[in-house]
């Protein structure tokens, strides 16, 4: 029941609808508040989903829907497109530094998949030419530069660390260290936190601050629900972030956090993880993040059906 | 320090801004209108309560308002809170009756599965009981090594085989220790895995075999851990899961930060798996029984956008 998606709250309203040709505005309403469920039920933020409803239903009530003779139709290709349009890009792209090293920094909630994205991005540059470097600024989980260590390892990619030591000093070091052996691409793994704990987050602020990365990117768990707004804002508010990744979408997750986070930032979604492989991270493509909010594999046979 | 209290730390404000929050949503009204409900509902609904388990709770509240002749907006709050406690169920200990008894740890990756353990641990130790902790997370980086940290910290002893063993088979070890060493509790620590995997389910349920062959008369807990982050994918994990091992509890971790877990409602009046435990932070004592009240209070406290 909670996640027959779009397609399936939509599906008896246009059974009512079908046949009677025009609808009228008050049929528009109902519709909308189908799709408002809809995207709740994928976790769009309450007020996102607010907003984009009201915008939504500005467009639906335009004269092309209501004239048309085949309103359901014109809704759902309304909806999708609109979606598909706040979801921004395909913008895989990484600003990369005159002078080397060009410094990511990672950050973002605990568990995220920030350690795992290190690698996978590390791989990535080191496939396409480069000579990237992983450095180990948590210094406060059990076994994170372990961790970092073997997965730096499965990815050919070294590791620099300095134990349980200042993360903003290893973070200067790394730099330094960057330079002498040449490599172009410094990544940064941070501990995880929360948003609301000042000292950490100021502790990022200074790491910035340090290094002037190139990239620094929130780290997002796709199966995040309505606090993902908080998070994205407070990360953006404390450090600009330049774009975020989000993770683990090879779950049967709808990830409403995905329009949330964009709604709120205004940053690109770069990349998304879908395994914990180190192969498992793939480009952002919109139409298809705005499909799946929708359940828009379904939402595309209603058409049909309408 | 309750979690209540926690969270409010966390957030640096007192208890009683805590509570200003919903006399100040009751002081906005002067009656019992739709307006009213609707601000209830965004509150809910942005605890993560999910559109559907809201309506429901919307229509049994509007229910008990009508049928009581309620104006106050501040009695209509206790109503809603009475609503949630009760949907939430009674305080559900764990059950560790036996010797040894076993508690095994499952949940998708990065929820807070190792450092749960660690943190019960410390706290069965704490209660004088001998633990032994079964490394069965053989696929993560260094995933044993993070468990070794806990172990020594919390003074519990450890089995783990290899990188890339079987998972049963180290189950399978902790077990005979356990029953050799004369450890009272074993816990077991998984790997964490979305749960439409198919293969990785179905590990688990091996697992969960071994376990109830080796120790047929034993007391085992089969805890669920979800993060209080998670949106409405929590119910989906918790079916899967469910499935597959038999959930007996969860665990709801991460509650220090600002989301409020609210799916673990539409999990309750699902599958009627009660919340047994609370994660409130990274440290060794940031375990705490799951109170169901305290837990409704705490969903009142939305967070503005
Ligand atoms: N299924 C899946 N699992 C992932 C993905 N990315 C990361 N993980 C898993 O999520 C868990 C947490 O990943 P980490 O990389 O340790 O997360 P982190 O953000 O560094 O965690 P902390 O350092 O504790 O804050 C691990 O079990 C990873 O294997 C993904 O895209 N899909
Ligand atoms: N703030 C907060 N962080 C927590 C809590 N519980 C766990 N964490 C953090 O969440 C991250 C992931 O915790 P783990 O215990 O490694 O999670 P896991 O489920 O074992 O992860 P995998 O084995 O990779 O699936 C770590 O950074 C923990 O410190 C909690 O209650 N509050
Ligand atoms: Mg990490
Ligand atoms: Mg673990």
């Amino acid at each position: 029941m909670a996640f027959e998606g779009l397609s399936g709250r939509l599906s008896e309203v246009f059974k009512k609808l079908k046949g009677r040709g025009k609808v009228k505005e008050s049929d528009i309403k109902e519709v909308m508040r189908e799709v408002r469920m809809a995207l709740l039920e994928a976790d769009v933020n309450y007020k996102v989903a607010k907003d984009f409803v009201a915008s939504v239903s500005e467009k639906a009530m335009g004269s092309e829907v209501l004239e048309s003779l085949t309103p359901a139709q014109q809704i759902i290709k309304i909806v999708n497109d609109e979606l598909t349009e706040l979801m921004g890009s395909t913008n895989a792209r990484i600003t990369f530094s005159s002078k080397i090293p060009t410094i990511i920094m990672m950050c973002g909630l605990q568990g995220a998949g920030k350690t795992t994205h290190c690698a996978k991005l590390s791989r990535y540059f080191k496939q396409s030419g480069k000579r990237p470097l992983l450095a180990a600024c948590d210094v406060y989980r059990p076994a994170a530069i372990q961790q970092l260590q073997i997965v730096g390892e499965q990815a050919g990619v070294p590791v620099f660390e300095m134990g349980q030591g200042d993360p903003v000093e290893i973070a200067r070091k790394a730099v330094l260290h960057a330079r002498d052996y040449g490599n172009d691409i410094l990544i940064l793994d941070t501990a995880g936190r929360l948003h609301i704990d000042e000292e950490l987050m100021d502790e990022l602020r200074r790491i910035k601050e340090a290094v002037q990365p190139q990239e620094i990117l929130l780290v997002i768990d796709a199966m995040t629900g309505q606090d993902a707004v908080n998070v994205a804002k407070s990360f953006d508010e404390t450090l600009g972030i330049d774009g975020t990744i989000l993770t683990k979408l090879d779950g049967d997750t709808r990830g409403g956090a995905a329009l949330s986070v964009r709604a709120v930032t205004g940053k690109p979604i770069k990349f998304v993880g879908t395994g914990e492989k180190l192969d498992n991270l793939e480009p952002f493509y919109p139409d298809r993040m705005a499909s799946r909010i929708l359940g828009m594999g379904d939402v595309l046979t209603l058409i049909e059906k309408a | 320090m309750g979690f209540f209290e926690k969270i409010s730390a966390g957030l640096k404000k007192t208890r009683d801004s805590l509570m200003g929050r919903l006399e100040d949503l009751a002081a906005g009204f002067t009656k019992v209108d739709e307006d009213f409900f609707d601000e209830l509902e965004e509150t809910l609904i942005m605890g993560d309560v999910g559109a559907n388990v809201t309506m429901r709770i919307m229509d049994e509240l509007r229910d008990r308002v009508r049928h009581a002749g309620i104006t106050e907006p501040t009695e209509v709050i206790g109503q809603l809170r009475e609503i949630i406690t009760g949907l939430m169920g009674e305080e559900s200990p764990l059950d560790l009756s036996t010797k040894p008894s076993v508690v095994l740890v499952i949940g998708v990756n990065g929820v807070g599965k190792t450092t749960t353990i660690g943190k019960m641990a410390a706290y069965l130790r704490g209660e004088g009981k001998q633990v032994l902790l079964a490394a069965a997370d053989t696929f993560r980086a260094a995933a044993a090594e993070q468990l070794a940290v806990w172990a020594d910290r919390a003074g519990a002893e450890l089995i783990r085989h290899e990188e890339g063993s079987d998972p049963a088979s180290v189950v399978f070890d902790a077990i005979h220790a356990g029953k050799s060493r004369g450890a009272d509790v074993i816990i077991c620590d998984t790997a964490g895995r979305l749960h439409n995997k198919k293969n990785l389910m179905d590990e688990l349920s091996k697992i969960a075999r071994v376990i109830s062959r080796e120790l047929p008369d034993a007391a085992v807990e089969v805890l669920l851990v979800l993060d209080a982050t998670t949106g409405q994918n929590a119910i989906s994990q918790a079916r899967s899961f469910q499935e597959a091992a038999g959930i007996t509890g969860i665990v709801l971790t991460k509650l220090d930060g600002t989301a409020k877990g609210g799916a673990v409602i539409g999990i309750r009046e699902e599958l009627g798996v009660p919340v047994k435990f609370i994660g409130v932070g990274e440290g060794i004592d940031d375990l705490r029984p799951f109170v169901p009240a305290e837990f409704a209070a705490a969903l009142f406290e939305g967070q503005e956008l």
